[in-house]
């Protein structure tokens, strides 16, 4: 069995399911019904192979070398390379997708009628099969068309509720950034190839000593724009918090937990792997882009209201955490400490798949209550805990894994990932040391902050009373959408609790790696299932955490329930609030929750207020009769980023525009002065 | 011998706590010209509460029910994990200092959240204001703890409660700056002034008692009690974390008793600071509270400097 399983067929074979899918649906879209099952079934079958092709992999720690057909060009092969760290974000993709679609069978019934299944289907199974191929493709050019194959399938989900016209707007802002960094990558690949003479990933590591260090140094600057442009990082993010709402929410929850991580799947290739030895400002720059974008990101969370744009601006943080990870394996290895190297790329992959995990429990749980609310509007939201127990659940398990609270997965990868920066500040000297303190405060705020967000957008959303009439019609969702939440729960208490484990094969795949062949890592899993670094500097035990939660809350329950005063009696009454009418309005927002820390970070934030107060007599002015206060949050990136680029090249196409006469005499004379500068450039 | 230790370690926090609440009240008082109450009235109080009746507000949901067991829990939990009165452990696998604050952390959720359950005007601004407050002690709390750390080159409690670097000269000034930095957090953590004021109900400055004001009987005094066991496990951490003076060593009875009373001595003195700073100054306003966190951060910042100097 194990070895049909380990077999490359096996791979092809999910590929194949997801195009027979994506083609059928297709074919299917007259009937929603059969469309949502025959797209969906495709997927999770495609997905449970991949599942358990990339764990078999793992597990046996084979890699892979494989092509298929022959193509027409001598630079372009179809060929492919499955390394341990292609099968585990093969395994990150799978075991998204399984529960990705099989909330899908019952998210996407609401779109009965109402738009073109088929296209979903189409598009959702391309995504799938574009994901696989671009963990796995073992050439550049293959690479990039997976690559392009992966943005335009999931532009199309972007713009799939395609009535609304800020998801219009939305899906265009992700498709020019998404351009952008497909042209850095395209020049990085370019300049690969000019120096190593092929497209091949393995020749051009072989090759890699033939690249000049400014080269490299360019090299890295492209990948890092284009690549990060796909992850979202700071300030590369701005189609992030656009687009991921944007989209279908089981597409959310697959773009934020898998297909930004594809970003971060290059960066570990082509920085740990093929581009190796590199210099020690690589490290440095990844590493502040991490701690700036962790904490930013979770700022920008603070301001907002929507639901889905506050768990997009959560992606930019968790990216920032792992990119901590991952720069400082960059820093470590450089200079020479490949063991604490290794600890820091383990944080990194932990924090990773832990991502995935509950960023796609939050997201699908967010999406099962718009579906009930038909808002993104926390505002509107409150008191669901009472209509939607079980969603309410899964999203308090969501957060509290994504806010690091011990024994969930969350807390074990941000444990690693201070480990490895805790390590970096007590190593190394003066500047390089202070990096790290910069580093590690901003994961320490990071943590603080995205608590208080979680506590925010929890509350906000299914504590207190129902803020909007809508509510009040809420239901709990379908039964496939519950199914999928509570296994993804199941998964994130799994992943904490056996975090011994997980680092365990993790390291398996972290060594992996050429410039990781010979290394202890610095992290080793103790009989109790601990962690313990080897320094023994800290040592942490989920199994130990879990049991001594268990027995001290179990005390403390039975004591206080069943010991002390069974006799009491309990009253149920109205809230106290001084009397007055209790209404929705007495209620905390979203807004009022975060609009303390928003005036702490008022210079980073910068938060507008603004009133309109109409008075009953204009004259007197005692009386208002209605008023109304608009709060904003100025996007820093947008005014002194974006904004200056786009003056400029409108203003630079102003100038462009004087060389267009509209006289053909001045055009063919154009010609005639190219004609001659070509030939002199040429002879 | 390992589940005496550790049953003595989860009984001593809760059976003190009230004491040492009891201790600030008197001091208090006593600065105030007033006799005050005894210093066992918070028992009193306490077993008081657990034996009225409740009222639960319509509103809530099971989160306001759980949410005091889970801040008492999570007391108990950090309260046995972290040096009380020895400098030995039988486990080690709770002490690490991430999983101390992560793990109050939890507390801090929970009564975040249950503050905002009843749909109160009260109780969601004090959720709000908790949460702004201890987002930004986080860095102040874990920076002081791995100044330490960094010094005594581990991250385990009770480990670091068995060195005596700090009084080296090299070692004393990051030491007290670290200190400081967590005194301050201290205070905003257990609700103190300048932060807090555990005395009024009055809605303009309470933080703590808002989230807690839909609470009754049982639920209040599990809530109640929780909030003065974290007052002792912050007087520990500051006592043991930063000076380890007098901390049994070993087994051993005589070291044990003057453990013990170490212990004791360390609670009177921790009290009385509190209680002589809750009488002579006032209250901040809230939005100069976070300057205050962000000290604390930085006093923290520069003792790690100075280590490597």
């Amino acid at each position: 069995m194990l070895t049909i399983i380990l077999s490359p067929l096996f791979f092809l074979t999910a590929l194949a399911l997801f195009g027979a899918g994506a083609i059928g649906s297709l074919f299917l879209q007259k009937n929603d019904k059969v469309t949502n099952w025959w797209s969906n079934s495709f997927a999770v079958l495609g997905t449970a192979l991949g599942l358990c092709f990339s764990s078999a992999a793992i597990y046996a720690g084979k890699e892979y070398d494989f092509m298929i057909g022959s193509s027409p060009f001598s630079l372009l092969s179809f060929s492919f390379h499955v390394d341990l760290l292609s099968s585990f974000f093969i395994f990150a993709i799978s075991l998204i997708g399984v529960f990705c679609s099989v909330y899908a069978f019952g998210y996407v019934t609401h779109y009965y009628g109402k738009y073109q299944l088929g296209t979903l289907g189409f598009f959702y199974n391309i995504l799938f099969l574009s994901l696989f191929l671009v963990v796995s493709s073992a050439n550049a050019l293959f690479f990039l068309i997976a690559w392009e194959l992966m943005s335009i399938a999931s532009y199309f989900l972007v713009v799939y509720d395609r009535n609304d016209p800020a998801n219009i707007k939305a899906g265009s802002l992700y498709l020019v950034m998404t351009y952008v960094g497909t042209a850095f990558i395209i020049l990085a690949f370019l300049f690969l190839y000019k120096y190593t003479g092929s497209f091949d990933f393995s020749a051009i590591a072989s090759g890699i000593a033939l690249v000049p260090q400014s080269v490299k140094n360019a090299i890295f600057i492209f990948a890092l724009i284009g690549f990060g442009i796909k992850a979202g990082i700071i300030p590369l993010h701005i189609w992030l918090p656009a687009a991921h709402p944007a989209a279908p929410s089981h597409v959310s929850a697959l773009m934020s937990g898998v297909m930004i991580k594809t970003g971060i799947y290059m960066m570990m290739r082509l920085f740990l792997d093929i581009l190796q030895p590199v210099p020690l400002w690589w490290g440095e720059t990844v590493l502040v882009i991490g701690a700036v974008s962790s904490l930013l990101g979770v700022l920008y969370a603070l301001t907002e209201h929507d639901i889905k744009r506050l768990l997009a601006y959560h992606s930019i943080e968790n990216i920032g955490i792992i990119l901590l990870g991952l720069g400082s394996a960059l820093i470590f290895y450089t200079l020479g400490v490949p063991s604490l190297a290794l600890l820091s790329f383990i944080a990194a992959l932990f924090h990773t798949i832990n991502h995935a995990i509950f960023k796609s429990l939050l997201f699908l749980s967010a999406g099962s209550v718009i579906n009930e609310v038909h808002t993104k509007n926390m505002e509107e939201y409150g008191g669901l805990i009472k209509y939607m127990p079980s969603t309410a659940l899964f999203f308090l398990i969501g957060s509290m894994a994504i806010s690091a609270l011990p024994p969930l997965n969350g807390f074990f990868s941000e444990w690693l990932t201070y480990q490895s920066l805790f390590q970096g500040i007590t190593s190394f000297h003066y500047s390089l040391r202070w990096i790290f303190v910069l580093a590690a405060s901003s994961l320490v705020f990071t943590g603080g902050l995205a608590l208080m967000c979680f506590a925010k957008a929890f509350g906000a959303i299914f504590l207190a009373r129902p803020r909007s009439g809508e509510v009040l019609h809420a239901k709990e969702s379908a039964m496939p959408m519950r199914v999928a939440m509570g296994l993804l729960s199941i998964v994130t208490i799994f992943f904490g609790i056996f975090s011994g484990y997980v680092t365990r094969f993790l390291e398996q795949i972290a060594a992996s790696l050429d410039i990781f062949h010979t290394t202890t890592s610095f992290v080793s899993v103790t009989p109790k299932l601990g962690l313990l670094l080897t320094d023994g500097f800290a040592r942490v035990s989920a199994p130990v955490i879990l049991g001594f939660f268990a027995v001290v809350f179990g005390i403390v329950v039975i004591s206080v329930r069943f010991l002390v005063n069974r006799k009491q009696k309990i009253v149920v009454g109205k809230t106290w609030d001084c009397g007055t009418t209790l209404g929705p309005r007495m209620e905390i927002t979203s807004t009022g929750f975060a609009r303390s820390i928003i005036l702490v970070f008022k210079s980073v934030l910068k938060p507008s207020l603004q009133r309109e107060v109409r008075y009953h007599d204009e004259q007197s002015r005692y009386f208002s009769h209605s008023g109304k206060v608009s709060m904003h949050v100025i996007d820093m990136y947008q005014q002194y980023f974006y904004e200056p680029i786009n003056t400029m090249i409108n203003g630079l196409s102003l100038r462009v525009k004087n060389i267009q006469g509209g006289n053909i005499n001045v055009y063919i004379s154009y010609i005639f002065i190219a004609l001659i500068i070509s030939l002199y450039v040429v002879l | 011998m390992d589940l005496f230790f550790l049953l003595t370690q989860i009984i001593l926090v809760p059976s003190v706590a009230p004491l040492a609440v009891g201790i600030i009240k008197k001091i208090k008082a006593r600065l105030q010209n007033r006799d005050g109450a005894s210093v066992l009235q918070p028992y009193s109080d306490l077993r008081k509460l657990f034996y009225k009746d409740e009222v639960v507000s319509s509103d809530a949901s099971w989160i306001f029910r759980a949410a005091p067991y889970v801040v008492f829990g999570v007391t108990i939990i950090a309260g046995a994990s972290i040096p009380l009165f020895s400098s030995f452990s039988s486990t080690h696998l709770m002490s690490d200092m991430l999983v101390i604050v992560y793990t109050l952390a939890i507390g801090t959720f929970f009564l975040a959240l249950a503050g905002m359950d009843v749909g109160s005007a009260f109780g969601g601004f004090g959720s709000s204001r908790e949460m702004t407050l201890s987002a930004l002690a986080e860095g102040g709390f874990i920076f002081s703890l791995l100044t330490i750390a960094i010094m005594t080159g581990t991250a385990d409690l009770f480990t670091i409660s068995g060195n005596t670097l700090f009084f080296d000269g090299q070692y004393l000034i990051p030491t007290i700056l670290a200190f400081s930095g967590f005194f301050i957090i201290l205070l905003a953590e257990t609700a103190r002034f300048p932060f807090d004021n555990p005395a009024t109900h009055l809605e303009l400055t309470m933080i703590h008692e808002a989230m807690i004001l839909e609470y009754s009987g049982k639920k209040l005094a599990l809530m109640e009690w929780a909030s003065a066991n974290k007052l002792v496990i912050f007087f520990m951490l500051g006592a043991n974390v930063f000076f380890p003076i007098g901390l049994a060593a070993s087994e051993s009875v005589g070291a044990l008793i003057i453990g013990l009373s170490a212990f004791f001595l360390k609670l009177g003195v921790f009290a009385a600071i509190i209680a002589v700073i809750e009488s002579v100054m006032a209250k901040f306003r809230f939005f100069r509270l976070p300057d205050l966190l962000i000290v604390s951060f930085i006093l923290n910042a520069v003792a790690i400097g100075l280590i490597y100097l």
